[in-house]
């Protein structure tokens, strides 16, 4: 636990956020009130698939409280440009992928079920759901053939008239020639086909907007729950050209949860935008938990075959993976590069594997759009390479662990160039392979395995190395890939007459603690106390752009742009210093919090710099500027690469196919940790997600389209009482390019632990393979299958 | 239809329609907006407030139905500046990440905790099992839920 005195850089500090969160003050999107305000409600396609014959808003407008109906029609005929896709990603033939239509309401089609073709605005939420239920009643549609499975979209008419084939793109990285050359000469050939599970994210706090148009300014302001408001503006503005950015504010106030389903742009948040403008009255709209499964952009879905390569010693010669993703119905903000660079780019993982060849084709279905959710292509990489690497071992007889250590890249060997693109920086995976062994009391297994198969369960124990490339990125060569945006991030600090600070940053927290951790990280620097630092993050009327928090960059790219800003304000202070102190600029020392002339006594502290700054007495203007705010842009020289090793051990009931997780360790190596206590929680959350993935969750559409998962009814989540309590500890190889070392924590709980529980339940079951989620009847059915067949 | 509540010791009067929920009256009418919705099929947890002093799901709750009955939720636990012993240890654990859970969990922890004095780490839970929470993966909630129940013991006895 943290003590009181203890505040800086990789202290465990209690959160600053939290009081008002458990005092029930917090203030998220929808506990804002507005005078004045109006409610509005969706009309959603009912089909899968379907093309609008005749929409009559008449019978809806005259219903009770109404104050307006507004269709995808009339939002076309204002001009409003379609939702776009942010990373244009480019087929093998050179060609552009394929991009649909993407209009916030549907005027001529509807392309998945609860794809929204009209908004109505009412005087209560009752009255205007009441009259949109009306309309998806009313609406004249004539019902078209919906794709709804992956396997077969490619082959199937194109759902998007003006597309030629559901195939968006056809994409590969790697050498095909060397990868073929590697399968030539194997000793062994392991080949897998997996299937990568469609998740919802279910944040808890649902999508909402409020916006509010001053007829007075001509300014619209939104209140809405995103991961990156700047984004939401820049798109609003640039794309759908609703009104331009210097009269658009975006507020993101407390966010409740996003694991990435709140980076997207989507067609709700934008058209109550549009309708408050139209009807010049505030507007707010918060889904409903039906709508956050039909709406929120689904995660992952992907199916696999893949084959790995070894040499008779077991190395890994080569490994050669295609796989279909499944897009959904439209392209979703940053959707077509998740299956693709944060994907086929880390087919590598932890190891020196020669020559590697990976295929996506990315699909289009009659199903919600699919975009990044926790981990986001990295998860789905990670259990590529990590179940064949699993069965590989199981094959050769060989221990999963000594294999894995055998084709490890070395310490030495750092930076390396793998043969996907990326190069990693640094990295020690025997050392976090090690510490994780350790806790795991791997070699004590086969005793544990023995005394379980005395009381009638098969005990399994499963490893997971992974590695993820974070800190998203150095901006040219994310757009050299094909992003439509740079991938830096800005901070300012103000430092204010009395000493104190604000810190401004375009990273947002929404649940990550950055109030906490960035205050950590500029109290250090500046040797200002921890509660006068105040950080202010999700409001682009308060703070220069920003892109915000996804991909783990956070510390790493934000954090990184308040070291550089904290440079400034330290430079500044030493000019300022120098002439209070009347000694020479190069005089000048700064440490924890003071300024001293060096080999002297004299000194003066930040906080009667600052004072200076503003009450410049002694220092003259002409030649110091007034003032104390420094802004820094900082962009990331390379990804950051955290990697470590999981373990799952489970016992498996062979009469119920119940599966207990009796341990689970995460040895993650983040680089540089700033509050361990907050990493640790990260690491919580991300496992839970990732056992979560493996155990629990997938979301299903029946054959015509329609959500069966629809409710916490049928999409199960992870509860308390499924849950070990895990063993978190970590490694240090501190990231070699960015001013803290630190590489970020957010997803590798959600990457790493899929395949660790899948490769113990298969090895305490021993079935080659077995799809996810592990429902005990699967696992049931599965075991009766193979008792029938010994 | 009129009914009378109170809420965190103050007592009101209202005047609602008949179907109208009890976290609707609490967030709407009361601005209580720390009784948070995760959902619409009494599955999150997010609403759960004290009704006569037993955790009750706000949102599977008609107002009507809670006529005359005292309410607490989150907003009415801590005295002044000091928290509620199930607070404290939310924040003392880091038993939160994006907070929005986290009022629905206190209160069916500290009723969990009222009810069964001697709490084992199972007993929680399996006794959290109506709370999603989908930030912190359970652990430091499961911890600050067994150190709040000491807190309120200690408290209590003091
Ligand atoms: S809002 Fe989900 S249980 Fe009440
Ligand atoms: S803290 Fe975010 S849902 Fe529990």
């Amino acid at each position: 636990m943290a003590t009181e005195e203890n505040t800086g850089i990789g202290a465990s500090v209690l959160r600053k956020e939290d009081r008002r969160f458990i005092t029930g003050v917090g203030r998220y999107t929808d506990d804002i009130q507005v005078s004045g305000q109006t409610y509005a409600a969706f009309a959603r396609s009912l089909w899968a698939r379907a093309r609008i014959d005749k929409l009559d808003t008449g019978v809806a407008a005259a219903m009770p409280g109404v104050i307006g109906v507004l269709t995808g029609a009339e939002m076309a005929a204002d001009g409003l440009g379609g939702l776009p896709c942010g990373w244009l990603v480019k087929s093998k033939d050179g060609s552009d992928m394929q991009q649909p239509e993407h209009p916030p309401l549907a005027h001529t089609h509807l392309n998945f079920v609860g794809d929204a073709f009209a908004i109505v605005v009412a005087d209560t939420e009752e009255h205007a759901q009441g009259a949109a239920r009306a309309l998806e009643q009313s609406v004249e549609v004539t019902e078209l053939t919906p794709v709804v499975s992956l396997a077969d979209a490619t082959q199937s008419a194109p759902i998007h008239e003006a597309l030629t084939s559901n195939v968006c793109y056809d994409w590969e990285i790697g050498d095909k020639a060397a990868c073929k050359a590697g399968f030539a000469v194997a000793d062994r050939v392991v080949e897998v086909e997996l299937s990568n599970n469609r998740l919802i994210p279910n944040a808890m706090e649902p999508r909402a907007a409020i916006a509010e148009y001053s007829t007075g300014t001509d300014e619209l302001t939104i209140h809405t729950t995103s991961q990156n408001p700047h984004l939401v503006r820049l798109i609003l503005a640039a794309f759908v050209q609703l009104a331009p950015e210097h009269k658009l504010r975006v507020i993101a106030p407390d966010v409740g949860g996003g694991f990435g389903s709140k980076i997207f742009v989507y067609s709700e948040e934008v058209s109550v935008a549009w309708a408050a403008k139209k009807l010049r009255r505030p507007v707010r709209w918060t889904a409903t938990r039906s709508e956050s499964f039909l709406t929120d952009a689904h995660g992952r879905d992907h199916l696999t075959k893949a084959k790995l390569a070894l040499s008779s010693e077991g190395k890994f010669l080569a490994m050669q993976v295609a796989t279909k993703a499944n897009l959904g119905a439209y392209l979703s903000t940053f959707a077509s590069s998740v299956p693709t660079y944060l994907y086929g780019t880390l087919m590598a993982g932890q190891y020196a594997t020669p020559a590697i060849h990976v295929e996506v084709q990315g699909t289009f279905t009659n199903t919600c759009p699919v975009d990044a959710y926790r981990g986001a292509g990295r998860p789905e990489a990670t259990f590529v390479v990590e179940r064949l690497v699993e069965m590989a071992a199981r094959q050769l007889r060989a221990d999963p662990a000594e294999l894995r250590r055998v084709n490890f890249i070395k310490p030495d060997q750092f930076p390396y160039q793998t043969p996907v693109a990326l190069v990693y920086d640094t990295g020690n995976y025997e050392a976090s392979l090690s510490q994780a062994l350790q806790h795991a009391d791997y070699a004590g297994f086969a005793a544990r395995q023995r005394a379980a198969e005395g009381r009638g369960k098969l005990r399994g124990i499963g490893l997971s190395c992974y590695i993820e490339a974070c800190g998203l990125a150095p901006s040219q060569l994310a757009m050299n890939l094909g992003a439509g945006v740079g991938l830096w991030e800005s901070a300012e600090i103000r430092v204010n007459p009395t000493g104190s600070v604000v810190v401004f940053t375009g990273s947002h927290s929404h649940g990550q603690g950055h109030e906490t951790t960035f205050a950590q990280v500029v109290s250090s620097t500046l040797g200002v106390p921890f509660d006068q630092v105040e950080v202010v993050h999700g409001d682009t009327g308060r703070l220069d752009f920003g892109l915000g928090t996804y991909g783990s960059r956070s510390i790493a790219v934000g954090g990184s742009a308040l070291i550089r800003a904290s440079e400034k304000i330290i430079a500044k202070g030493k000019r300022i210093a120098a002439h209070l102190l009347q000694a020479g600029i190069d005089e000048i020392d700064f440490q924890d919090g003071v300024f001293s002339v060096q080999a002297s006594n004299q000194s003066v502290t930040f906080a009667e710099v600052a004072f200076a700054a503003y009450i410049p007495n002694n220092v003259p203007t002409d030649e110091v500027e007034p003032g104390l705010a420094e802004k820094a842009f900082y962009d990331p020289e390379n990804f950051t690469y955290p990697a470590g090793t999981h373990i799952c051990e489970v016992e498996v009931d062979p009469e119920t196919g119940k599966i207990d997780i009796i341990q689970f360790v995460a040895v993650d190596d983040f680089g540089e940790v700033i509050n361990p206590m907050i990493v640790e929680g990260q690491v919580h959350g991300g496992l839970t997600q990732g056992i979560g993935q493996a155990l629990f969750e997938r979301g299903i559409y029946d054959d015509n389209g329609q959500l069966i998962t629809g409710s916490y009814m049928d999409y199960c989540m992870p509860r308390a009482d499924d849950l070990p309590n895990y063993v978190v500890d970590t490694t240090v190889t501190p990231c070699t390019h960015n001013p803290l070392g630190v590489k970020g924590c957010g997803e590798a709980g959600a990457i790493g632990a899929p395949a660790a529980v899948v490769n113990a339940v298969t090895h305490a079951t021993g079935m080659k393979d077995i799809s996810m989620p592990l429902h005990p009847e699967k696992v049931w059915r599965a075991l009766q299958r193979k008792r029938r067949a010994a | 239809m009129q009914i009378r509540l109170t809420v965190n010791n103050t007592a009101h009067q209202l005047d609602v329609p008949d179907n109208t929920l009890l976290v609707e009256v609490l967030r709407g009418e009361l601005a209580l907006t720390g009784t948070h919705i995760g959902c619409d099929t009494s599955q999150c947890g997010a609403c759960v407030v004290h009704v006569d002093g037993r955790s009750v799901k706000s949102c599977t709750m008609l107002a009507a139905q809670a006529d005359g009955q005292e309410v607490t939720t989150i907003e009415g636990l801590a005295d002044g500046e000091s928290l509620h012993p199930m607070q404290e240890a939310f924040k003392n654990c880091h038993a939160l990440q994006c907070g929005f859970c986290t009022p629905g969990m206190i209160m069916s922890a500290i009723d969990l905790a009222q009810r069964s004095p001697g709490l084992t780490e199972a007993e929680v839970r399996r006794g959290l099992e109506g709370n999603i929470c989908r930030c912190t993966g359970y652990q430091n909630i499961v911890k600050a839920v067994l150190a709040g129940a000491s807190g309120m013991k200690a408290a209590a006895t003091s």
